[in-house]
């Protein structure tokens, strides 16, 4: 598998998602590239767009990488089938610039919220997730202050009935419920599909979960899914 | 040639910082306030080619501008005032 993880002015995880992708692809590293560059490299089979706090989140989240240069090339390169993995700022600016529905607003409570949470995964009929069981529980963290996933009700049925929703904030059980919604994202969804399932945007933090060291290993399916499937 | 530009949510979405400020109006004893919604605006100082054509034409470029980066519109509205 060949990766690309872009990095914006901001970003803030590109590394912690180069240690997570090295991992699990035979400690072959992925490529890195800038934000103002308007090429990727010909034969990338992921890119990844990192979180962190791109152009210091003015304006919008992500609304200003959106619109960057390289994000053209990555638009394109997405149509035509390219997997793209969208983490953290990376949703937002997935959301931004069309890639996926919606959009991540401030969430309910105001509060910066940077903790472990419980994802119930809700599907597994996808290339990002093969490696989980359908219902599994996992915990991961979340580090955000605009996580709160946005989209009108019809739509949401549309992700629901098309089984593109990824990812929704329960309980250690997998109970989702009003109390397990940590930051007011509508059906409590943490992460979603686009409509051909080649691009998951996702707010908690799967590559912080990678490694025991750092108090856990379940986002690490993740990794390995998406290795399997695409080398 | 100044444009301002108005970002606000739109109806019925969640304005948590609205709501924020709205209880620390009732703090202070502002008891009168129903609701708070809070926007923002962008102010734009337009020059060149595109400020000496008509305003019609500015308006539509100051919205192009809008939808293309300034407002979000899955989930704000926005409105464009053409100033001097």
């Amino acid at each position: 598998m060949k990766a690309a993880i872009v990095t914006f002015p901001g970003s803030n995880r590109e590394r912690d998602m180069r240690m997570a992708l090295t991992k699990v692809n035979n400690g072959k590293p992925p490529v890195d590239v800038w934000h103002g560059d308007s090429e990727l490299p010909k034969d990338i089979d992921l890119i990844v767009l990192p979180g962190g706090f791109s152009y210091g989140d003015y304006l919008r989240c992500g609304a200003m990488a959106a619109n960057s240069p390289i994000m053209q090339e990555v638009k394109k390169r997405a149509e035509a089938g390219t997997r793209v993995l969208a983490v953290c700022n990376g949703f937002q600016i997935a959301c931004e610039a069309g890639l996926l529905p919606g959009a991540l607003m401030t969430n309910a409570s105001l509060q910066f919220i940077c903790r472990e949470v419980n994802l119930r995964v809700e599907t597994t009929a996808s290339q990002f997730t093969q490696k989980y069981r359908k219902g599994q529980t996992i915990r991961v963290p979340v580090a955000h202050h605009d996580g709160n996933y946005t989209l009108d009700a019809d739509s949401v049925k549309r992700l629901e009935d098309a089984d593109l929703v990824a990812f929704r904030y329960a309980d250690s059980l997998g109970n989702v419920a009003a109390s397990t919604n940590l930051n007011g994202s509508v059906s409590n969804i943490a992460g979603i599909y686009n409509a051909k399932k080649t691009v998951l945007g996702l707010m908690p933090h799967p590559e912080n979960a990678t490694d025991p060291v750092c108090g856990g290993t379940d986002g690490l399916g993740l990794f390995e899914s998406i290795a399997e499937s695409l080398s | 040639m100044k444009a301002r530009v108005h970002v606000s949510l739109k109806n019925g979405v969640l304005d948590p910082q609205g709501k924020a400020i709205n209880h620390a109006l009732h703090g202070l004893g502002f008891a009168d306030v129903a609701d708070v919604r809070q926007g923002k605006l962008i102010e734009l100082e337009l020059t060149g080619a595109l400020a000496a054509k008509p305003k019609a034409e500015i308006e539509a470029a100051v919205k192009d501008m809008a939808q293309k980066l300034l407002a979000n519109t899955v989930i704000e509205n926005f409105s464009v005032e053409l100033v001097g």
